[in-house]
């Protein structure tokens, strides 16, 4: 078959995490068969489910972590009463000397002599990156770190697993998936303690099951896990005429219902009201999850708590739901998953996501009919997207993210991170924190977020210190060959070629237009 | 795929390792690789620094051809010039060094430093990647060789009772320490922040292919720029005067303990000057300053062990005899390599000089290469280390038996 380089860099680029270094031969085969490469990872859903040993499930996860916090708020609780002071904040007893920890004291003599006298200009460029301190010499002498708590542990393994998937699988275009609808069903890890703890196993449970399944299963799984439901205060909320909110002062809250509505589905603009949200809000009270105490089921499960259910029907989007029970807000869901805005809404932030800023208004519209007639399957959507032409003709304009730039450069380098910092620290870096978007509208998606002055100039620096640690033993010549072979402009391929050191030239590779547009 | 997989994890515990062992805190004493003779009759204990420039050192601008009629007429207005505010420092009658490394002129002077000229390895054509792997392999061309020179010297050596691990500076070895003899990594603190000629190069690229993001990338380096406040304040990159300063006197540190490594590699960056490369001041004046300062740093760290020291400053290739339309030079063939330390047989500048006549330029362009590097690496570690002219020969630099070690460059 003929070979077409530049629909190899749609299909790697675009679609995916970008080429594998090593001899994965992605070039070859992607500019054999472009839409066959993008394709292929969608014929297996079971490829999509991320399942690794020692991940557990949220309701295990849940009890960890509300039985870590009432020993924290328990020791809090005795150390005030015996007015003596305060333990060190969140249970992190410090030792001072970690096994395996020793250092020779001359050798830390030279390394405090040879720190810089000021302070660095910017903290940020210590703090990380895939070329972290870490085979740096250590600065000053310190405290070995306090072991980890629980949720930072779990926060790193789930990150360590999502981070290693995207690294060797194999285009791409199902694990952008992911990220895509993890991003559009956001929930944010700063939240606190279970946020950190579920932002994980949320993402492995109510997103990917559904990412080449129902939009609207995907919309009830996330709106009924409990990182949501903490992540949007839902389990606050309770009905004015329920049990519960008659017995104690407190009632509703409309959070997780106005972000279902605009954020979701329909959209701004899709036709809702307040009147739909606070009939919406009243619907879907009494969803929350178990405690630590379990009295309404197995801590940290999905339950629906009747006693805080506002009774009765209700009118959303001109319709009246009157089922009981948690049946009333999955009618709702399952309604406006198939509403026409919704369909408006989700093919228009698919297609800017994958091909522009400004995406083909026919594309768009012909996403949005795809997604209605096969009644929101995802699957569906993302072959419609791999099938139009526009996908392929459109140029390369959108920057990468920085996880997809962090990742494209794990692969291109054949880096499977057996821990997860540099990745974590390099996306602290650049602005985009592993599942801890600023808000619930989650990441921004355009050109002007990522391709900003700082963030580029931060970008050269990340691979000016990637390229000083992995470019030993390396021909960044051959590199641009993975990355875009005979689709590489004669720019590029002259500014790597006559960089003067291979440290320069995967620097310059990295941030080329051909590794940093997709 | 997975064969690389499995070289990039054994990669980085390799790192790790290697930290391990120089955070460890026992010492050094890992390893078998020291010289018999060190700390033997004569206490002789020797060390090796070699200092790896790239980018491709316009040698005739950093030991320049006063005496030859054509030098000033090819390097026009960055050739140095005896006389004048910057007059460069004479060596000898022909040869003058260049007038901001006022250290090595004084080691120089002392007999501690000398100067190889019309020098390169065999690598004849002009990709710093290909001329950085012949001068970091040993080998005569460029190739898929995983092992340096260096590496292979030091399993040459004798085993001694006491032990030893060569020092590679900086977040990784440089090819010319990689190998199967085993290394200590080290590096300072400073991460490097990309290198203003990187963001030059990016920049220049960006203007041709992408305005957006040409546009981004400036405003952003005039941000950092302005928030930083001084713009001639050194960077911590390697390229940073400083900075040099910096990771020579931790490596000088490192290797003057007793237990020390009694062999370090090291590299700058920097050195291609294509555009306005600078005469007696510039930028490469501000690196050969960084270089020189460098040099001074390892003379007063070592201490004692001064004495039985040898640094050899060398790089892939030269730069065009003529300067280009730019104010700067090109990719080139011959250039120079200093030698500098208390074991140096110095006092010197050794070239078999070919002259820049046009006819003898090499392809019309270059100095033209009189002296193997190779020679003079093999020489020094001949005297220096006492390996035996096959193995240097045969393992060390394969396939070299013609090229004889150079005599006598250490006293």
């Amino acid at each position: 078959m003929a070979r077409d380089s530049q629909a190899a860099l749609v299909a790697l680029n675009r679609f995916g995490f970008g080429a594998r270094g090593g001899a994965s031969g992605d070039f070859l085969n992607a500019a054999s068969d472009p839409r066959g490469f993008v394709k292929a990872e969608l014929g297996r859903s079971n490829g999509v489910l991320l399942e690794v040993p020692g991940l557990q499930s949220t309701p295990a996860l849940g009890k960890a972590v509300f039985d870590y916090q009432f020993e924290i708020q328990q020791a809090r609780d005795a150390a005030a009463k015996s007015a003596a002071p305060p333990a060190a904040g969140e249970g992190t007893s410090p030792r001072p000397e970690a096994k395996g920890q020793r250092r020779n004291p001359s050798l830390n003599g030279i390394a405090m002599e040879m720190a810089p006298k000021e302070p660095q200009a910017r903290p940020a460029e210590n703090s990380g990156a895939m070329a972290s301190a870490e085979t740096m010499q250590p600065n000053v002498p310190k405290l070995s770190p306090p072991p980890l708590n629980i949720i930072q542990k779990t926060f790193r393994a789930e990150a360590l697993a999502r981070l290693q998937r995207a690294v060797i699988t194999d285009g791409g275009f199902a694990e952008r998936l992911v990220v895509f609808w993890s991003n559009h069903f956001c929930i944010s890890a700063s939240k606190g303690g279970p946020a950190r703890m579920w932002a994980g196993s949320f993402e492995r449970e109510a997103i990917r099951p559904h990412v080449l399944g129902r939009f609207g299963d995907m919309l009830r799984a996330v709106e009924q896990h409990p990182a949501m439901l903490f992540f949007l205060d839902n389990q606050q909320s309770l009905g004015p005429d329920s049990r519960a909110g008659k017995n104690r002062n407190r009632g509703l809250n409309e959070n997780l219902a106005r972000e279902i509505l605009e954020l979701h589905t329909l959209g701004v603009g899709g036709g809702y009201s307040q009147d739909d949200v606070t009939a919406l809000a009243n619907i879907i009270t009494g969803w929350t999850y178990a405690g630590r105490l379990g009295r309404l089921g197995a801590p940290g499960s999905f339950v629906f708590n009747a006693n805080a259910h506002q009774p009765g029907a209700q009118r959303v989007m001109g319709k009246i739901y009157d089922a009981p029970g948690v049946a009333q807000g999955e009618a709702v869901l399952a309604d406006i998953a198939r509403h026409p805005s919704t369909a408006k809404f989700i093919a228009a932030k698919f297609a800017r996501h994958f091909v522009a800023d400004d995406p083909p208004p026919a594309l768009v519209a012909r996403l949005a009919d795809v997604f209605t007639r096969t009644d929101g399957d995802l699957k569906a959507l993302a072959v419609a997207l791999v099938d139009s032409d526009e996908a392929w003709k459109a140029p390369l304009s959108k920057m990468r993210s920085p996880y997809e730039f962090l990742i494209a450069a794990g692969r291109l380098l054949v880096q499977i991170p057996n821990d997860p910092g540099r990745y974590l620290g390099g996306l602290n870096v650049l602005g985009q924190p592993l599942w801890s978007p600023a808000g619930p509208n989650g990441f921004p998606d355009g050109n002007a977020a990522w391709a900003s002055p700082e963030g580029m100039k931060l970008r050269l620096d990340i691979s000016a210190q990637i390229a000083s640690r992995l470019a030993e033993g390396i021909d960044p010549r051959d590199l641009l060959e993975l990355v875009a072979a005979d689709a590489a402009s004669p720019e590029t391929r002259r500014t790597i070629e006559r960089a003067e050191s291979r440290q320069q030239a995967l620097a310059l590779l990295l941030m080329s237009p051909e590794f940093q547009r997709r | 795929m997975e064969t690389t997989m499995d070289c990039c994890d054994d990669m980085r515990s390799l790192v790790t390792s290697r930290r391990a062992v120089l955070l460890g805190g026992a010492s050094f004493a890992a390893w078998a690789y020291l010289p018999k003779f060190a700390r033997g009759a004569d206490g002789r204990d020797p060390r090796l620094v070699i200092v790896i420039l790239r980018g491709a050192l316009d040698g005739l601008a950093t030991v320049a051809p006063i005496g030859d009629p054509d030098y000033a007429g090819l390097h026009g207005s960055i050739a140095l010039s005896s006389s004048g505010p910057n007059a460069a420092l004479p060596l000898d009658n022909f040869f003058s060094l260049h007038p901001v490394m006022s250290e090595f002129s004084r080691m120089y002077r002392e007999k501690k430093a000398a100067v190889i000229h019309a020098v390169a390895t065999p690598y004849r054509d002009r990709s710093h990647f290909d001329g950085q792997d012949v001068l970091e392999s040993g080998f005569a061309g460029p190739g898929r060789v995983q092992s340096g020179w260096l590496n292979r010297a030091l399993e040459g050596l004798p085993r001694g009772e006491r032990v030893t691990s060569a020092l590679a500076v900086g977040p990784t070895t440089p090819l010319v320490l990689r190998g199967t003899a085993p290394t200590v990594g080290w590096a300072p603190v400073a991460l490097p922040q990309a290198a203003e000629d990187t963001a030059m190069r990016l920049l220049e690229l960006y203007q041709h292919r992408d305005a957006a993001l040409a546009s981004a990338l400036k405003q952003g380096l005039a941000l950092d720029k302005a928030a930083r406040g001084d713009d001639m304040k050194p960077k911590p990159g390697a390229g940073g005067v400083a900075a040099m300063r910096l990771v020579a006197r931790g490596a000088a540190k490192l290797m003057a303990a007793d237990d020390g490594p009694r062999i370090g590699a090291l590299a700058f960056d920097g050195w291609d000057t294509h555009a306005n490369e600078g005469g007696a001041v510039g930028r490469l004046a501000q690196l050969l300053s960084g270089l020189d300062g460098a040099l001074a740093e390892f003379e007063r760290g070592l201490g004692p062990r001064w004495r039985d020291t040898v640094i050899v400053v060398a790089t892939e290739f030269g730069r065009t005899a003529r300067i280009n339309g730019t104010q700067g030079t090109d990719h080139g063939t011959g250039t120079v390599a200093l030698l500098a330390g208390g074991a140096v047989n110095g006092g010197r500048v050794i070239a078999d000089w070919p002259g820049l006549k046009a006819t003898s330029l090499y392809q019309g362009r270059d100095l033209a290469p009189t002296t193997d590097l190779r020679a003079v690496m093999k020489g020094m570690l001949k005297d220096q280390f006492g390996l035996a002219e096959r193995v240097l020969a045969e393992s060390v630099f394969p396939d070299s038996a013609a090229v004889k070690p150079m005599q006598g460059l250490v006293s």
